[in-house]
């Protein structure tokens, strides 16, 4: 039996300075908990994966509308395991993520990673659209295969409009049916965990970053818009993590010395 | 449509500064990712089909009559990389010279006239598909041959690779390259929305590093 389940959350100003949740909405394997938040102005939301999710044939989806104002955290408790279901001609599951910030809103969307466990095929689709003072934090991780396991078929694709306009538009295809070479030296030269970390923030706009390399095998690269895009391949999700991790924390500062200083 | 017009505009002689640029080959090649004939081919193809694709779906919008300031914004926002926009943008602007001195029309007047430092490359490359009366799978073909031609000429200076065999290998990917610009073509036809936006996380970073180089072959 394959599950159809979309979870939903709205956030909003509490008029006390915090964020509230007038939407928090758990769906099949998606449950959202409320979360304590480390700082007072955002409110955080854990997703908890109930069940083992998605396996083939599965149609996931998390849809978060952050209203103007609000802050918001959402992270999970766990990785994402994209597995093969019971049946070996399943279709493959689709996991949507929408999210919309609004005027003066922050979202930092930092889910764990998404694991393509071997005979698994889903299609990861995220689209954001921001508003022209809104600001995203948002990062997304593939591995492909537990511990040494070959990879499943995995599709991402991570789309941003800002203003109503394309700010970020990539899609990667990993995995057994995927397009020829998606191993080979263009595209992953063997690695096996691929990772995105994205910062949009209007602050960009005055005052860009410079491309900068991250080690051999990740970029901190500037967008034509006011954002920034940390691109990183590694050996496993924990090296990849290291990398996003030390830009996420150097990215943050920055804006940080920029508000204030 | 005029056969001849395609083999023109797709001549690697078609005076549009292509032949200085590796297409992320350089940097493969100084890393040993690309040693030879094999690991030029598992290159060659990993580029086309997502650089290759993304590419030669935007030349055919382009061709088949798609806004081409829409387009070469749908390009930014599929180029992470601001060396490979800067790439995009200098290759458009030569190729935009050459255009209207060959197949002169208002439309690539206009695209100049409004992006005076260059649009992105493929955007240029399928509007004057257009101006020559050429179609959405011609322009597609143009761009998704590029893509794989480049490095193989490119990784023949750099490695002394055998002519014959990086030929061969262009050869061999003659099926896949028909099936991009057709899948190109039919996503063009679809509208803006639908174009891909397939992309190789090593071209973006390696684009990044190769560009700090201060001494190398090729220009990207």
């Amino acid at each position: 039996m394959s599950v159809r389940a979309t979870a939903r959350l709205r956030a909003e100003p509490d008029g006390r300075g915090g964020t509230a949740l007038p939407v928090l909405e758990s769906a099949g394997p998606l449950a959202l908990r409320r979360t304590r938040s480390p700082r007072a102005a955002y409110a955080r939301v854990t997703v908890v994966g109930a069940m083992s999710a998605p396996l083939n044939g599965d149609r996931l989806a998390i849809e978060a509308d952050i209203a103007d104002g609000a802050r918001l955290t959402v992270d999970s408790a766990a990785a994402t395991v994209a597995l093969p279901g019971a049946r070996a001609d399943g279709e493959p599951s689709t996991y949507t993520v929408e999210l919309g910030v609004g005027e003066g809103a922050v979202l930092h969307w930092l889910p764990e990673q998404l694991v393509s466990a071997r005979g698994s095929d889903l299609r990861m689709t995220t689209r954001v659209r921001l508003a022209p003072t809104g600001r995203l934090l948002l990062r997304e991780e593939q591995i492909l295969g537990r511990h040494g396991e070959p990879t499943g078929a995995l599709t991402t694709r991570l789309t941003v409009h800002r203003a109503g306009r394309p700010l970020l538009d990539q899609q990667l295809a990993y995995g057994p049916g995927a397009p020829g070479g998606w191993d080979g030296p263009a595209v992953l030269g063997g690695h096996r965990a691929v990772g995105q970390l994205l910062l949009a923030d209007p602050a960009f706009e005055d005052a860009p970053l410079p491309a900068r390399l991250l080690g051999p095998t990740a970029a901190l690269t500037p967008l034509a818009g006011p954002a920034v895009l940390v691109t990183a391949v590694a050996a496993d999700a924990r090296l990849l993590r290291g990398i996003l991790d030390d830009a996420m924390r150097e990215l943050l500062d920055g804006l940080k010395t920029e508000q204030t200083g | 449509m005029s056969r001849a017009a395609l083999l023109v505009l797709a001549d690697g002689r078609f005076p549009a500064g292509g032949h200085a640029h590796s297409g992320g080959a350089e940097p493969a090649v100084a890393e040993g990712r690309v040693r030879d004939a094999d690991s030029l081919a598992d290159f060659c193809r990993g580029r086309l089909h997502t650089a290759g694709l993304t590419a030669a779906a935007l030349a055919a919008a382009a061709a088949h009559g798609l806004d081409p300031l829409a387009l070469d914004e749908a390009a930014d926002a599929r180029t992470p990389s601001p060396a490979l926009r800067t790439t995009a943008r200098k290759l458009g602007r030569q190729m935009m010279r050459a255009a209207r001195a060959t197949w002169p029309s208002p439309e690539l007047d206009a695209l100049a006239a409004a992006r005076p430092r260059g649009a992105h490359q493929p955007v240029v490359l399928g509007l004057t598909a257009r101006s020559a009366g050429l179609g959405p799978v011609d322009a597609a073909h143009c761009v998704a041959y590029e893509t794989v031609s480049g490095p193989a000429t490119a990784v023949v200076r750099l490695l002394s690779l055998d002519p014959f065999h990086a030929t061969a290998v262009l050869a061999r990917l003659a099926p896949e390259l028909d099936r991009v610009a057709e899948q190109a073509a039919e996503a063009a036809r679809q509208g803006i929305d639908a174009l891909p936006a397939a992309s190789a996380p090593l071209l973006d970073i390696t684009a990044e590093a190769h560009a700090a180089w201060p001494v190398r072959l090729f220009a990207s």
